[in-house]
Formats: structure tokens, sequence, C-alpha cells
């Protein structure tokens, strides 16, 4: 019988950690997936953030460097130059790559390291109890704006895709979701989009993928990947953002 | 060639390729050496970071990769580079930091201090944790003392810390650069991420989800330190022979206590000063300060800061000994001949308590 679907290889066989309906663990997978079908896996350094997927390494089985908190596109700077060899990927949050990394994720951005941040924007600070994140909607109510996020106050959430095209160091921009089977196949191949353009030193690549977070967000798993597409996706429409 | 210059080229020769930094004085002609030489190395890398955190986590990243690596800084970006040497120590990574030190506090003054005493010998950053710091006080001791904290971070795993200051950064001597490592093959290195080919994927990191996960490494990096200061305390021992009175200082001000000190046993046969100047700070050679205060019992510490290693002095002589300072911010240095006249009157207070 012809085999369609198993653990990847470059998944390690333990239990994840992640809540239900964690957008974490799929995306964990299909990175683990394109490792195997690309033949990366021993070329491979992510770089996990502080924060639920610090324990990534716990989970992808390849070579793992822990960034403090926003300095993911440093760290993924310091090991590529190295290893130029290498396939190096950081793996951030919005809190770490939008607000105390932002400097880290421009400026590696502008001098095109040839590096891929995958960066999972569930619109909260999730690890430390769902506080205010810079992409946080308008009006999405947080432990830190529970009255709703007030643009007159705390701005607009930051759209780091598109800040990010203006860089002539980047080459590949992608907006993805992994909230239904259709996106995450899209996911996947955004994700090899960006890998493919970190292996042909065509410049820095990022995906941004919206990614459910139904503890914080306060809705069961269903609800919280229908309000990516009836709410989330208003404010971060989804598609390729800039590929060069 | 000028402090910064030489431990530019002795990093060079002890095989560190990649250098990531931040401009600020007085250090700058340490990145604009490096800026010029690295990339005439096979591999170098000179990459200007846009601060002195991205600085010190390339370093991180660098480092973790399997490279020799260096940053610099002077003071105030010493101090953000502090999250990231917590870090790198708490990953047992080695690196090199050089620290140009300039006045302070806060934007202080483009001038030498020895005011980061505490920041340096503390860890510094969050966390318990030690750093090992290098205290030259020539051109000659900073290229010295640069190549070897290459080894050491190495050996041990450790960031090391190079604390000069704007006087030795930027003074020129004659200097003989230590010659190039030839055997140098970082990838034996068993904790190195490369790629997980042929081998099981390894993990750098400083997270421990279980409360004795983490107990168990503060054990680790505590044995580890044990195992620092018992084998890497250095310092020089200045004309103890028939001394009656220990200067204690390090750097530039132990410099000027030298010239204070030949200045009166030239003129006055009868001030009998020496020193004791450590050239790491951590570990601080306690035992020999302890040892040497059985025969003498007078130390004077000398300090271009308002008294930090006078802590430590205190420390070694756990309540013996009798400890005399003088201190100044820094920024303005005191001749040696001022210096010479401040140690006399304590040298002969000490002499009348002695006499009775």
């Amino acid at each position: 019988m012809k085999q369609v679907y198993s653990r990847p290889k470059s998944l390690k066989r333990v239990w994840m950690h992640y809540c239900p309906g964690c957008g974490h663990s799929i995306t964990h997978r299909l990175i683990a997936e394109l490792l195997d079908e690309m033949e990366l896996q021993d070329k491979a350094i992510c770089i996990p953030p502080p924060g639920c997927s610090v324990l990534a390494y716990n989970y992808l089985d390849i070579d793992m460097v822990e960034a403090p908190h926003g300095r993911g596109a440093a760290v993924a700077t310091g090991i590529k130059r190295v290893r130029p060899e290498c396939l190096v990927f950081s793996y951030q949050g919005d809190g770490d790559l939008a607000a105390i990394g932002t400097a880290e994720t421009l400026h590696a951005a502008n001098r095109g390291e040839f590096v891929t941040a995958i960066f999972v924007n569930n619109a909260v600070y999730a690890m430390t109890g769902g506080q205010m994140a810079p992409t946080t909607l308008s009006g999405q109510k947080t432990t830190t704006s529970p009255y709703g996020r007030n643009p007159q106050t705390d701005g607009k959430p930051i759209k780091m895709s598109e800040i990010l095209s203006a860089f002539d160091g980047t080459s590949y921009l992608e907006r993805v979701a992994v909230n239904n089977p259709k996106n995450i196949r899209r996911t996947k191949k955004a994700i090899r989009k960006a890998f493919e353009h970190q292996i042909d030193k065509k410049g820095f690549s990022l995906v941004e993928i919206l990614s459910p977070c139904p503890i914080n967000w306060k809705m069961d798993p269903l609800k919280a990947c229908e309000w990516i597409d009836e709410v989330m996706t208003k404010e971060f429409p989804l598609g390729v953002i800039k590929e060069v | 060639m000028n402090g910064a210059s030489a431990i530019g080229e002795s990093a060079i020769q002890a095989g560190c390729k990649f250098y990531f930094g931040y401009p600020i004085t007085p250090q700058n002609e340490l990145p604009e050496y490096m800026s010029r030489r690295l990339p005439e190395v096979d591999g170098g890398v000179f990459l200007q970071a846009e601060s002195e955190l991205s600085a010190i986590n390339m370093v991180l990243g660098a480092s973790a990769a399997g490279a020799r690596v260096m940053t610099s800084s002077s003071s105030p970006g010493i101090s953000l580079k502090q999250e990231g040497i917590s870090y790198i120590a708490a990953q047992e990574l080695p690196a090199v930091i050089v620290n140009v030190v300039r006045g302070g506090p806060g934007l202080g003054h483009i001038a030498f201090s020895q005011a980061d005493y505490f920041q340096s010998t503390r860890g510094g950053g969050h966390g318990d944790y030690r750093t090992i710091v290098l205290a030259p006080n020539s051109v000659q001791e900073m290229a010295d003392m640069t190549f070897r904290a290459f080894d050491l971070a190495e050996d041990y795993r450790t960031p090391v810390l190079v604390l000069g200051d704007g006087i030795l950064g930027q003074m020129m001597e004659p200097v003989v650069i230590p010659e190039a490592k030839e055997d140098l093959v970082p990838v034996t290195k068993d904790y190195i991420v490369t790629g997980a080919k042929n081998r099981e994927s390894r993990v750098i990191k400083s997270f421990f989800v279980e409360g004795k996960d983490l107990e168990e490494h503060n054990w680790k990096l505590f044995r580890k330190y044990k195992r620092i200061e018992e084998n890497e305390v250095r310092c020089e021992r200045y004309m103890l022979e028939d001394a009656e009175m220990v200067v204690v200082a390090y750097g530039t001000a132990a410099r000027i206590a030298k010239g204070a000190i030949n200045r009166l046993r030239s003129e006055d046969g009868d001030v009998k000063i020496g020193m004791i100047r450590p050239t790491t700070l951590w570990p601080f050679p306690s035992e020999v300060i302890k040892d040497v205060s059985r025969q003498i019992t007078d130390f004077f510490v000398f300090e271009l800061s308002m008294g930090q290693m006078i802590d430590d002095v205190r420390l070694a002589l756990d309540g013996g000994g009798h400890i005399h300072f003088y201190g100044r911010p820094g920024s303005v240095v005191p001749t040696p001949s001022e210096l010479a006249r401040i140690m006399a009157r304590h040298y002969h207070k000490a002499q009348r308590r002695e006499k009775g």
C-alpha cells in the first residue's frame, strides 16, 4: 500500500506541549516536512525565541540556538556569516520580531542577510498570558488593553511585512495563515519559497503566519480559526507582499 | 601602535575572523582597524551592527557556529551588551569582549576611567555568573592578553573581558604582536551548530523548564568558576621584598602608582612601598594579598573610581590589615608626583602608628 502520510523525520517523536488549537504545532510540522523534502535537515540551524515556541528545540530534530528576546535576526546573522552553507532561520513571534526586536529585524533585512524569518503573528504575547502585542488589532481586548486597543494612544497594529518590503535587501515576503487546510498548504509553499530564496542568495526572506491562539483569544479552536478569516485578515491581508 | 589597534591585530593573529561592533568613543580605533584588516583575512567578516545589543547577539550566533569572535565597546555600550553577555555565559559559549572604559555614570565623559570594575567583575548582567576579566596596563599587554583571552574563552567556554580604558586604548607604544596560530580547527568543538550531519542534533540554550535542571546548570557553572579561581589568577608583584606598604592598583592606575613608587624610592630611600597589580580582576588575587598581609599590614588601594576594587581587597584581608584609599573618578589623571605625595603621607601615618 502506498504510504501517504507519516511523521516527518525532522520532527522528534515526542508529544508537543502546545495548547489545543495552537498554530505552532502545525507550523513546526510544515517546517519539518519541508526540511525532509528539500533534504535540509543536516544543514538547518533554527533560532527559537523566548515564548511558547522556545521549546521548538524539543520538537524539530535539527541544530538549534536559543536567542534572547527579539535578537533572532542578530543571532541568525552571526551564525549565517560563519556558516553560509547552512540554512539559517529564526522562528519568532510578533512581540519578539515586531516590538523588542524591531531594530534587529529591520537591519538584518536591510543588509539582505541570507536568512529566513518564520514570523508567527497571533496578535498577543501568548506565553506571558495574553498581553497587547504590536500586532494586536484595534479594539482587541487583551490583559493589558482591557478596554480594547486604542489606536489613539497605542497606535495601530504594525504591518512588518509591508514595512520590510521597502528594503532592497528583502527578496521574499508573504503573509499566510494556518487556520484551514487550504491556507496551511499555502503556508507550506510560502516557507518553501522563502527557504529557496535563502539558498539562492536572493536576499532576506520572511513568512508571516497568522496563527490562532484560542486560549488567549478566549475562543474555542474553531472560532479562533474563523476569527482569522473574519477579522484578522481584514487588517493583515494574505498574499505575496514581495517577490524578487 | 595604539592600544586599540594592538588588540585588533592580536585578535586576528589569535584566529579571530569575526568582529561585530558599534561605534563609541574612545574605542573607535578598534572597529576601524578591524574594518580595514578583516577583509584581508581569508573568511574574515567585519560587520558594523545597528546597536550594541545586535553586535553582542551576532557574537553569540557566530560563537555558537564555532568561530573565534570578538566585539568591543566602551562603558555605555558595554551596559547594553550585558543582556547578551549573560546569555553567552549561560549558554557556555566562548567570546572576547573588549571594554575601553570611559567616565560614567550615564553618558559621562569620553576619557578614561576605572568605574566599570563592579560591572565587569560581578557578572554585569542578570543571573549568577562571572566573566574572566583581564586588566592590561600597556599596549604590549593589550596585545598579549587579547591573544590569551581567546584561549581562556575556549578552554572554559565562557565570555572573557579585556578591560582597558581610554588612555590604554589610544596611547602608542612599541609592541610585539603574538604570532599567529596555525593549527586552529574550530570544528572539533563538540557543542557548536553546523547542521546535524552524521550526528545527533544539538541545542544551545539557557532556558530550563524544570527548576531542578536550572539548579544543576547553575551548579555546573559554579564548578567551572571554582576551576577558574583555582587556575587563572594572575598578578604582578612589584618591589615587595622590603616594602612596608603595598599599593593595590590595576591598569592605568598601576602605571601611575609605579611611577610614584619609583619616585619615592629614588628621592627618599626611607619610603619603601611595593605593589600588587592584579592582571586578572576576576578571578581576583585574594590569596596573594592575604599571603602578603602576613608580612605587610598596610595596603594602599588606588583606583580611578571612587572605590570599587577596594571591596575585593577588604574581602581578601578579611578584617585584617590597614586599608588606605585614594580614588579619583577618572577623566582627570593625577600625576605620579601628586600620587607620590599622597602615598608618602599615608606611609608616614602608618609608620607613626606602628611606632606608637
